[in-house]
């Protein structure tokens, strides 16, 4: 697996707190990263230095460019700061997700709205591309947020908690989706649920001011009590789970 | 009517300033109504009036004075609330009444009698002058300019400024850019409502929009011509009925507010249908 992004000992504060300290991570082609941690350890921020809305104070990140460029990254924020009631359609926010692509004075033409209707349908949400969000349930809310992510067929995708507000009607199909997605594009995933999550990615970072990578689907809790990473284990019942004892 | 349109110059640029009102008053309007800015925008007409004192304590030109201290006040605000920790309906509240109270104290100190301070207050569309005209043909330019261009950074700004972060570098530069426009809209709007009224004039119209539409786009095109017709029967009616042409202007928009409001409560409530999806290929 080739590396897209490389983070070589980037740190970087949050409201003048130094949130991230010398932290590695090299994100491979076709990975899905669980990204684990205590609150406040520094998870979005993470995800903020790798997209460019936060400036590392120290380190760098490397793109590989052949393969990636900035604006080939989707992104699904934790709490979307959509207002609601904005006067917008889905479609249209849907669309803005290619603003990244196609500049300041974007234009949208057929085809664009086309994309967004692809997208809209791909997750089952096409018959609300154009109601305004003040119609919509948690998860189609969700939906469309994760529509703004993939409209610009994105090489690497950054979810931030994904799971906090999708109904649980929709949750496993919401992860069966990011399994198929998976096989094409690369996924780094920050999640408080890693009972849940550990069905289905390829390995883990935890992120606690420092990160441990792990390379592999399974975490145990001494491994998460080596790395100094003070997380809750939620356990699902429908899911095939271990619970290990602590010694 | 048509023909006092003619005959009477002042008709005919009150006609004028009717236009250039609903063209800037729709576009300010729809997003300051969107963005939920009419609070500031009320900050910022009150605190115009500061300008206008002072300019007439100094003997420059009112509406000069009123765009000099309505884009300080904006700017004021958002520098208040962004750096100095004041929360910013606290300091809108700050700036509202400085402004006033400026204002106050300069007119207090300009020797002789203001005569036309009135007019500030409660608007004078009949004596609109070919100045004001002017700033406003201007200025109605330079906003459907910006708005056809930009159309989609200005959308997704006021939509959702986080997430345009990750797409612009320019977010800032935007909001900035979009409230000075706002304040001078305001400003140049004062002629024709008053400070007192010109905020109706800049809300009721993109309300009415809202009734029928939730895209941003037709919003602003439907608060134009709502403005326009709201305006313009306004003038008439204030013609006929020899009454106060800004006020009645008000009246006239919260009437067809009321009209477009029975008009919509009558419609059929929307049914949300799943339809067949789209004969398209994949992603």
């Amino acid at each position: 697996m080739s590396t897209l992004i490389e983070l070589k000992g980037i740190s970087a504060s949050y409201n003048g707190y130094a949130v991230l300290a010398e932290v590695n991570l090299k994100i491979r082609e076709g990975d899905f990263i669980g990204v684990i941690g205590p609150n406040g350890g520094g998870k979005t921020t993470l995800l903020k230095v790798i997209l460019g809305l936060i400036k590392p104070t120290g380190g760098e990140i490397v793109f590989n460019t052949d393969k990636i460029r900035r604006n080939k990254i989707g992104y699904l924020p934790q709490m979307a700061e959509g207002d609601n009631n904005f006067p917008v359609s889905v479609r249209d926010v849907v669309l803005s997700g290619l603003m990244i692509i196609k500049g300041h004075n974007a234009r949208m033409n057929r085809e664009d709205r086309i994309k967004a209707d692809n997208v809209l349908n791909e997750l089952g949400i096409y018959h609300l591309r154009n109601k305004s969000l003040n119609n919509l349930s948690g998860g189609e809310l969700q939906r469309v947020y994760l529509c703004r992510a993939l409209i610009g067929s994105p090489k690497l995708l950054l979810l931030d908690e994904p799971g906090s507000f999708v109904d649980t009607s929709f949750e496993q199909g919401f992860y069966d989706k990011l399994k198929e997605l998976n096989k094409t594009v690369t996924i780094m995933m920050v999640s408080h649920d890693v009972g849940t999550i550990s069905a289905f990615v390829k390995s883990f970072a935890c992120v606690n001011r420092k990160l441990h990578f792990h390379d592999s689907g399974r975490i145990t809790t001494e491994q998460l009590k080596a790395y100094d990473c003070p997380i809750q284990l939620i356990a699902h019942g429908d899911v095939p789970h271990t619970v290990l004892k602590t010694h | 009517m048509l023909e006092a349109f003619l005959d009477y110059n002042f008709l005919f640029k009150s006609f004028l300033a009717v236009i250039f009102g609903s063209i800037t008053a729709g576009i300010a309007g729809s997003y300051i109504v969107s963005k939920k800015m009419v609070f500031l925008s009320g900050g910022i007409t009150h605190s115009s009036f500061g300008g206008i004192g002072i300019a007439y304590f100094i003997g420059i030109s009112p509406v000069f004075g009123a765009a000099c201290f309505g884009v300080a006040s904006a700017l004021g605000i958002q520098y208040l609330a962004s750096r100095q920790k004041v929360s910013e309906d606290s300091a809108i509240g700050f700036l509202w009444a400085f402004g006033m109270a400026v204002g106050i104290i300069f007119i207090y100190l300009t020797p002789g009698y203001t005569p036309d301070l009135m007019s500030y207050l409660f608007g004078s569309i009949l004596t609109i002058n070919t100045a004001d005209l002017t700033a406003l043909l201007i200025l109605s330019a330079i906003l459907l300019f910006f708005f056809a261009r930009y159309y989609r950074s200005i959308l997704y700004v006021a939509f959702d400024e986080g997430y345009a972060r990750t797409f612009s570098s320019r977010v800032d530069l935007f909001k900035y850019l979009l409230i000075v426009l706002v304040s001078l809209v305001i400003v140049l709007n004062i002629r024709i409502a008053g400070i007192v009224l010109v905020l109706s004039l800049l809300t009721i119209p993109p309300n009415i929009a809202l009734l029928y539409t939730k895209n941003f786009s037709k919003m602003i095109i439907i608060s134009i011509i709502a403005g326009f017709v709201g305006m313009f029967s306004g003038l008439v009616a204030s013609w006929y009925l020899n009454i106060p042409t800004g006020a009645t202007i008000i009246f006239t928009l919260v009437l067809l507010w009321i009209i477009s409001r029975m008009v919509n409560f009558r419609a059929k409530p929307e049914i949300i249908k799943a339809k067949a999806p789209p004969p398209m290929s994949g992603i």
